[in-house]
């Protein structure tokens, strides 16, 4: 009676396994493999050389995303600078970083005083739970920035192509 | 020819400032994903957009991969004269696309 129970067991975990494993080599070919993706040093070195010389100041700067978001492939991102928008005086480019899709970029904007509004909306891809950082650069040489933490569900670039 | 949905108030007070909304329908392909035999997708994205107000550009954007597809952008810009708004989007493979959109400013 044990032995046949044991046996039944044996054959429930085969068959799992069996299941398991005919899962993963029914997925495989279908698997991405993505290429290296950024790290957060890379990021920085992105940011690194947008700043140059200058000093890279924390403020000014709202991020309006999602804190958590279930699909990476389209996350709505509001990025808001606090600058004015004089001749003199104005917010000429906003850059959007990211530390772990393939590549640090996301997006960057270039303003000026015609634009108004030191702020744009757009959406974008999150491969990961990861910090976004937004880097902007005023009229008056000062860069500023700004991070923050997103949590990603399903990350963007996994999808299966056919 | 790529659709473009573009929103642009068609009036305006001198002086204000007017949210401009545009929308291209674009796959944005990454160029980071493969086919189930393997080959890898080329990259296929617009890479840059323009607006100009009477010539004069307002806003200007260069996109990376890292763009959702149908790439969406929300801007602003002063109303300061009576004309037109153009919307350019330039892409790989030889991709350019215009919209434009006549303002009037009282």
């Amino acid at each position: 009676m044990d032995r046949i129970g044991k046996q039944t067991k044996a054959t429930r975990r085969a068959v799992v396994t069996g299941a398991g494993a005919a899962l993963l080599g029914a997925a495989a070919p279908t698997v991405v493999v993505g290429p290296a993706r950024a790290t957060p040093e890379e990021m920085q070195a992105t940011i690194n050389k947008l700043v140059g010389d200058a000093k890279l100041k924390a403020g000014k700067i709202t991020i309006d995303i999602p804190p958590l978001v279930e699909n990476g492939n389209t996350v709505p991102c509001t990025v808001t600078v606090d600058s004015p928008m004089t001749e003199q005086n104005y917010c000429k480019a906003i850059h959007v970083l990211n530390e772990r899709n393939p590549q640090p970029n996301v997006i960057s904007v270039y303003l000026n005083p015609r634009s108004g509004r030191a702020a744009f909306s757009t959406r974008i891809r999150l491969s990961d739970t990861q910090n976004v950082t937004v880097v902007a650069e005023l009229s008056n040489g000062s860069f500023w920035s700004a991070s923050v933490n997103v949590v990603v569900t399903i990350g963007a670039c996994l999808e299966d192509v056919i | 020819m790529t659709r473009a949905l573009i929103n642009v108030p068609t009036k305006a007070k001198r002086g204000e400032i007017i949210g401009l909304k545009v929308l291209i329908s674009h796959k944005m392909e990454t160029g980071f994903r493969y086919t189930t035999t393997g080959e890898r997708i080329e990259r296929d994205i617009i890479h840059t957009f323009i607006a100009t107000y009477n010539g004069d550009e307002i806003f200007r954007a260069n996109l990376h991969p890292a763009m959702s597809a149908n790439p969406f952008l929300a801007f602003h810009a002063v109303a300061t004269e009576s004309g037109v708004i153009d919307f350019q989007w330039h892409g790989d493979n030889g991709l350019a696309a215009r919209q434009t959109a006549k303002i009037t400013v009282e």
